[in-house]
């Protein structure tokens, strides 16, 4: 018998019972359409997270002067002054490399008016900006001509700002920073607090030039912030600047680096492993729906061979094989979980559009997640519509005839 | 005429449960081509069991059975069923049509196996319909038809794919008299036209209709009779 005959006589079957037909098909339905809900739901959740990552500095390294020793003793970290200025536009030039910044920090007395407050005091290019996702409120942040020029100009912190200026309008005034006059040109948004508690809108950012030159006489710098374009870059990022640093260090290979490459990795690789985790989870949870539908299917099959045992004696009468009847009761079931497939992709996607109405996450319908389910269902379909469609080639022609 | 089927010293034995049940106890018998033979005798005499051994449907437990001079005890299943499909037409005193499809969906039945495509399937069918009276009666569910219309429609399921043996189990055993003899003339056309029809049945007029008359006991055949075409019509004597 040809596949096209055989669909035929298994479609036709399929219409004498419609209710039944739908009523298991509904099993597969709400089975792939949980599985392409869930899936595209937690793909929504995991961009977000990734969104949220790279805000808060998840794709950013710092670069640190001094080695870490093996024994994990640090050798004066951060105080000693082997990162020039020149290391940070070398690192620029790097394929993976984004934005980077070099800084310099310390702490001084601001003041303006009979206003005075103790604070940190932080050099940086503008890149800084863009490598925290930090940015400032009113005003502007300086530009590269600021660095160039190592401009007399400052950016104020929001804790700063309001404690030097209460309710007027900083920009445009003139502060003194140690001896220094500088120019405020903005004022950075708020960010609160560190996880340890501590302020971080107490600060205040000039140009790095200006801090080198100007405030610590000095030319090397305290660290290289750098961003990269994802998190997935970083390892390779690491590599590249460990292995830029050393040539221009002149590190003989047998040398330890005389500065140290620091990263989130850990926390993103935990995150990420988390939200990996959920996909699983609610990925195999919608799964079993699917599984309780392929059992739908089965029982609604084994009901339906023993309805139609005279049907299949007759045919085995008039010359059907074994083959024949296997094969229509086969082509029955996949056809009802692949009807069942075709529906549920539809709702489900139509479902993970609502709920990203409800959950205001971005759902992502993956052509992956789509082919997943509806191959699941087929699968189910053959599966489960093996044993009741062998069972049916299996019966004995003779009694299935004299079956009432 | 040759001998279109031969069964020689055939035993069948049933397992149930703990029993073994003989069916058939040594049955020998020659057939020729174009006969009509009746077969008769009590219920659990083995008649309906050598039918089904026959019809290719059971196998005996030992014995011999040659169709067309084939062996059949050396086919595997699927050649049964291509036997069943090519060579028997089997009509059943219970008509055996498919509920939900209609007169001609049934007729087509054993084209579907043996792969004949759709339009020459539907035209055979047709014809089929057309000559056993049912023409206008296609598209009919078995049960819009008479008892004695949906017999004609098995009988031109059991012709369509021009088997030379019809197999009848009873096939008037669900009909009026006279619906009985409209049936029985149809059989005896189709062995007029050289199918070879075997017959069982509980009612000597209707066994009357045949030229041999074959009775079965416990599990064997106890009486054969051949009748002269003159005396065809006239009662079998009661077994």
């Amino acid at each position: 018998m040809n596949p096209l005959v055989a669909f035929r006589v298994s479609y036709r079957a399929l219409r004498r019972n419609k209710v039944r037909s739908i009523l298991t098909t509904l099993g597969i339905i709400i089975g792939v359409a949980a599985v392409i809900t869930m899936v595209s739901l937690t793909q929504g959740a995991k961009r977000i997270i990734e969104e949220q990552l790279t805000s808060l500095g998840g794709n950013s390294l710092i670069i640190n002067p001094g080695s870490r020793s093996r024994s994990g003793v640090s050798k004066g970290l951060g105080k000693t002054n082997t990162l020039p200025s020149e290391d940070a536009e070398a690192i620029r030039k790097l394929s993976t490399v984004t934005h980077v910044s070099p800084i310099l920090d310390t702490t001084e007395q601001v003041v303006w008016g009979n206003r005075d407050w103790f604070t940190a005091l932080v050099g940086v290019s503008p890149d800084f900006v863009f490598i925290n996702g930090w940015f400032p409120e009113r005003g502007s942040f300086f530009h590269n001509e600021d660095i160039k020029n190592a401009e007399l100009v400052c950016v104020l912190g929001k804790t700063v700002a309001s404690n030097l200026f209460g309710y007027q309008n900083p920009l445009g005034k003139t502060i003194r920073i140690g001896n220094i006059s500088f120019k405020v040109i903005g004022v950075m948004s708020s960010i609160g607090q560190t996880p340890g508690g501590k302020d971080q809108d107490d600060i205040v950012l000039i140009p790095y030039t200006t801090m080198q030159k100007r405030i610590l006489g000095v030319n090397y710098v305290n660290n290289i912030s750098v961003s990269v374009r994802t998190s997935k870059d970083i390892p390779f990022a690491e590599a590249q600047i460990t292995q830029l640093l050393r040539e221009r260090h002149r590190i003989r290979p047998n040398m330890e680096d005389d500065f140290y490459v620091k990263t989130q990795l850990n926390i993103i690789e935990r995150i990420f492993t988390i939200s990996k985790i959920m996909t699983i989870l609610l990925g195999s949870i919608a799964s079993i729906s699917l599984i309780v539908g392929g059992i739908g299917i089965m029982n609604i099959m084994l009901v339906s061979v023993t309805e139609r045992t005279r049907e299949i004696g007759i045919r085995m009468a008039v010359g059907a094989k074994e083959r024949d009847i296997l094969i229509q009761f086969l082509i029955e079931a996949v056809a009802l979980s692949l009807t069942g497939g075709v529906i549920g992709i539809v709702l489900g996607i139509a479902g993970s559009k609502i709920s990203s109405l409800f959950t205001h996450w971005p759902t992502l319908v993956s052509f992956g997640s789509i082919l997943l389910a509806f191959g699941f269902a087929a699968i189910v379909g053959i599966f489960f519509g093996l044993y009741p469609a062998s069972k049916a080639s299996k019966l004995d022609p003779i009694e299935a005839l004299r079956y009432e | 005429m040759e001998d279109i089927i031969v069964v020689e010293n055939l035993h069948k034995v049933y397992k149930m449960g703990d029993v073994d049940v003989h069916a058939l106890r040594g049955v020998t018998l020659t057939i020729k081509k174009g006969e009509f033979i009746s077969v008769m005798g009590p219920s659990g005499s083995g008649k309906s069991t050598l039918m089904n051994i026959i019809g290719c449907l059971d196998k005996p437990t030992s014995g011999r059975y040659f169709l067309e001079e084939n062996d059949i005890s050396l086919l595997d299943k699927d050649e049964l069923a291509d036997i069943r499909n090519k060579k028997i037409g089997f009509v059943f005193q219970n008509f055996n049509l498919l509920p939900r499809s209609t007169a001609i969906e049934n007729v087509e039945l054993p084209l579907i196996y043996d792969g004949i495509p759709s339009d020459k399937r539907y035209r055979l069918a047709k014809e089929a319909l057309f000559m056993l009276g049912l023409e206008g009666r296609e598209k009919h569910y078995p049960t819009q038809l008479s008892g004695g219309q949906q017999q004609r429609v098995a009988i031109a399921r059991a012709i369509i794919n021009k088997p030379s043996i019809i197999l009848a189990d009873e096939p008037t055993g669900n009909l009026d008299t006279n619906t009985s003899t409209e049936i029985m003339e149809i059989f005896r056309r189709l062995n007029k036209e050289g199918k070879t029809i075997i017959m069982i049945t509980h009612e000597t007029d209707i066994a009357a209709f045949a030229e041999r008359i074959v009775v079965f006991r416990d599990g064997k055949v106890m009486k054969e009779e051949w009748r002269s075409k003159e005396k065809l019509n006239e009662p079998v004597s009661r077994v």
